[in-house]
């Protein structure tokens, strides 16, 4: 009944593609419109927080080794921890500004988690290059939540902070568990299925 | 610039906003679709015999567009706070 790899990749890719659709559509319209619904305030970061809370089943499940596991389980902390202090801001509960850092400090440990647990290199299988491009992408996109931390109303910020978060959706939903990349697949990542 | 100037300026770049968000949904559904016609194989609910429960459940380009659809029904309460907030 567990689904596979690439099926739990998807997934998360969708869940990656409604939150950086919605921050793009803040980062447009601007946050003061954005809250002008307070409903709408407590969307994007309920969802981060949920990514947070459903990766913990991941981890539980998907237990390939030691490495996998540390990986799984420090997304979920950090997703949890950006989405609940987001939430904490909007709602009042946390006043200093200085809690929007736990959004960048979540991608950085994501994209450190996904270059670290991917042993193999880039053109091993297709899966293996998804990791890479994950990896970097948060790790060099993390500047971009960090330049919105300080500077809230910046539209390249908040746009690149969306951006990168539909790329790694996009990057998700190419993952596949065996299946060549730019024509590489090695012999020992086993054989391609559709 | 006039005053007048200064004002259509300011309403074309905020009906440009308003536009890029009701883009937002439509795009991102036409690019499920369109990923449907280019990789049917992803689709299994086109070929279902012998596909296992999971297999028929996630369908990346379905799920894509379903976003977009998700998306769409936001993006007017969307529109209509930065209409009224230009408005005011």
């Amino acid at each position: 009944m567990q689904p596979p790899a690439e099926h739990v990749h998807w997934l998360f890719a969708t869940g990656f593609l409604l939150l950086g659709l919605l921050l793009l559509a803040e980062a447009i319209v601007g946050r003061e419109v954005w809250r002008l619904r307070p409903w709408r305030a407590y969307l994007w970061p309920s969802l981060l927080f949920g990514l947070g809370v459903l990766m913990w089943p991941v981890m539980v499940f998907f237990t390939n080794s030691t490495v996998h596991m540390l990986a799984h389980s420090s997304w979920a902390e950090v997703m949890m921890l950006a989405g609940a202090a987001e939430l904490g801001l909007i709602s009042g509960k946390l006043r200093n500004e200085l809690w929007r850092l736990a959004v960048p400090l979540s991608f950085a440990v994501s994209g450190a988690a996904f270059l670290i647990h991917e042993a193999n290199p880039w053109l091993y299988s297709r899966s293996a290059f998804v990791h890479h491009v994950c990896g970097w992408t948060l790790l060099v996109g993390a500047l971009f939540p960090l330049g919105a931390a300080f500077k809230p109303r910046s539209l390249v910020f908040n746009a690149g902070y969306a951006l990168v978060v539909v790329a790694v959706a996009v990057a998700l939903y190419s993952s596949r568990d065996v299946a060549p990349v730019f024509g590489h697949l090695s012999p020992s990542a086993g054989v391609a299925h559709r | 610039m006039t005053q007048y100037a200064t004002e259509l300026s300011r309403t074309r770049f905020r009906s440009a906003r308003a536009l890029a968000v009701l883009a937002l949904g439509p795009l991102t559904m036409l690019a499920g679709v369109v990923w449907a016609f280019v990789q049917p194989w992803r689709v299994t609910l086109l070929h279902p015999h012998g596909q296992g429960f999971w297999w028929l459940l996630v369908e990346p380009p379905l799920l894509v567009a379903a976003v977009g659809l998700v998306f769409s029904l936001l993006a007017p309460t969307i529109v209509r706070d930065l209409e009224e907030a230009k408005a005011h």
